[in-house]
């Protein structure tokens, strides 16, 4: 269970969080919606503790983010970032199976390449291209070794951030399709931040809207089209009228 | 406008400089405590020595030869002024090995690695790499900055012996082509006058300008700004506040070194 309760976060004098209040059960998968620049990235890096919250409390399964072992904290997440965050110097299977290389999960050389090549396999990817750089492949290519990457280890909670963005909407599906098993056959809590609402409609247990930094509407996705919130409803129909001003 | 207002602008510039070297400096020591805390990356240790000291041979050495050389001329040129032509060889050593050599090769890495380490890591950071190794569990001063801080203060006393050596051969070279030395007796003259610790100075100075080059790559690089321009920014502050230091720093070690 992740929890945060009234978070905010402000870069100068841009109040991003004013107090973020959400909620995520252990084993769903938990999709944030929201415009650019409304702060979806920010309140995700603020649970990894990438970024420091000005105030307000983060907990996943009860303990406190900011206290306790950190290694042992980010070894139970994997995370999917929005460019793939892929290495550059390292092949490909070398960035799948970074956290096996070295630290507290640090396994043989032959056997990090192995479960990388088979995560690779997971995401549909063949064994070849393991000794790949990630600069000879296409950006769907990178999203999936992104995706092995986060998995590899095994990961309880899983985040992925933007993870169609960039992609055609074939590769984006297959994108979506591959979120959606992986989450459900690993039995982990996944949070997606996200403005394409296909994504949302596949990955989606629970969605939740963020806009001018709190969280105006929370449910399961099956609700989310008949919620009467109008911010909701104005961002899924993707209307240019309605209480979320459009800059034209 | 008010008459207090441009000193309040320079009162913030100072402070703003101030802040900054409070940063750098706080950055350096944080990078010097990693050392003695595992784990430590020996394979990117020995990735940063390859590329910072044996890829930064032929232009240290190149620069190193035709200053050995130039400096034979002028030395030449100014002693002919008062019947002293024969202090080419021990002034050309002295000077390469004190001042030239440490300095030319300090500004040279300067300009080759601390632009490379900061559009390196200012690249990784605008594109989150440096997130993702957060997220893989890996300090990112550990991984990325201590060997590189590490590989540059190790092998740029060795790019010093070596830039001071083909310095010397480059002052030799001239000599006995072009100023009429006799062969043996510029060695001779070269090993009478050189003291070991004219030496030993070059290549202490070398370790500090290439703790600089390094610090300075990494520093830059890690606070570099968003986008093309942002690391861009960053590549040309390493390389002017590495280049200022290491010259900063040459005068005070000289000092320790040499005053009277």
């Amino acid at each position: 269970m992740i929890e945060l309760t009234d978070v905010h976060k402000a870069f100068g004098s841009n109040k991003v969080l004013r107090g973020v209040n959400l909620s995520i059960p252990r084993g769903t998968s938990m999709v944030i919606i929201g415009g650019s620049g409304t702060g979806k990235s920010v309140l995700l890096k603020c649970i990894l503790g990438l970024v420091t919250p000005d105030s307000g409390t983060i907990r996943v399964d009860g303990q406190d983010v900011n206290t306790g072992d950190r290694d042992a904290f980010l070894a139970r997440f994997g995370m999917l970032f929005q460019g793939g965050a892929l290495f550059d110097s390292l092949t490909v299977w070398q960035n799948v199976a970074f956290r096996l290389l070295r630290g507290s999960l640090k396994r043989p050389k032959l056997e990090a390449r192995e479960i990388a090549i088979e995560k690779l396999r997971r995401v549909g990817l063949k064994p070849e291209v393991a000794d790949l750089f990630p600069a000879e492949l296409s950006g769907g290519m990178q999203k999936r070794v992104g995706l092995a990457r986060a998995i590899a280890a095994e990961p309880e909670i899983i985040f992925f951030d933007e993870p169609t963005t960039g992609l055609d909407p074939i590769m984006a599906g297959v994108i979506n399709e591959l979120i959606r098993e992986i989450v459900t056959e690993m039995g982990a809590t996944a949070m997606t931040i996200t403005h394409d609402m296909s994504s949302v409609r596949a990955i989606a247990d629970n969605v939740a809207m963020l806009h001018d930094g709190v969280i105006k509407w929370t449910g399961p996705v099956a609700q989310m089209d008949n919620s009467g919130d109008p911010y909701l409803d104005q961002f899924i129909h993707g209307r240019a009228e309605g209480p979320i001003e459009a800059v034209r | 406008m008010s008459l207090s207002a441009p000193l309040a602008r320079l009162g913030r510039t100072v402070l703003g400089m101030l802040a900054m070297v409070g940063r750098v400096a706080l950055f350096a020591i944080s990078t010097v405590t990693h050392l003695f805390r595992p784990p430590f990356y020996g394979r990117e240790f020995l990735h940063a020595l390859l590329q910072i000291g044996w890829l930064s041979l032929p232009v240290v050495g190149l620069t190193a030869l035709f200053t050995g050389g130039a400096l034979a001329l002028q030395i030449y040129a100014g002693g002919s002024r008062f019947n002293a032509e024969s202090v080419v060889p021990s002034i050309v050593a002295i000077g390469m090995t004190r001042e030239l050599g440490p300095v030319l090769g300090g500004l040279m890495v300067a300009a080759r690695v601390a632009s490379s380490i900061a559009a390196e890591i200012g690249t990784m950071k605008v594109t989150e790499q440096i997130d993702a190794l957060v997220t893989l569990s890996t300090h990112p001063m550990k991984y990325l900055t201590l060997p590189r801080v590490l590989a540059a203060t190790l092998a740029l006393p060795v790019l010093v012996g070596v830039g001071d050596a083909i310095g010397i051969m480059g002052g030799y070279l001239v000599g006995i082509t072009r100023l009429e030395f006799n062969a043996a007796a510029y060695l001779k003259n070269t090993a009478d006058f050189l003291e070991a610790w004219d030496v030993i100075s070059g290549l202490i100075k070398g370790a500090v300008f290439g703790f600089i080059v390094a610090t300075m790559g990494c520093f830059y690089g890690m606070h570099s700004g968003r986008g093309a321009q942002g690391v861009g920014r960053a590549t040309k502050s390493a390389v002017v506040a590495a280049s200022v230091l290491i010259l900063a720093a040459n005068y005070i070690l000289t000092e320790l070194f040499f005053s009277a």
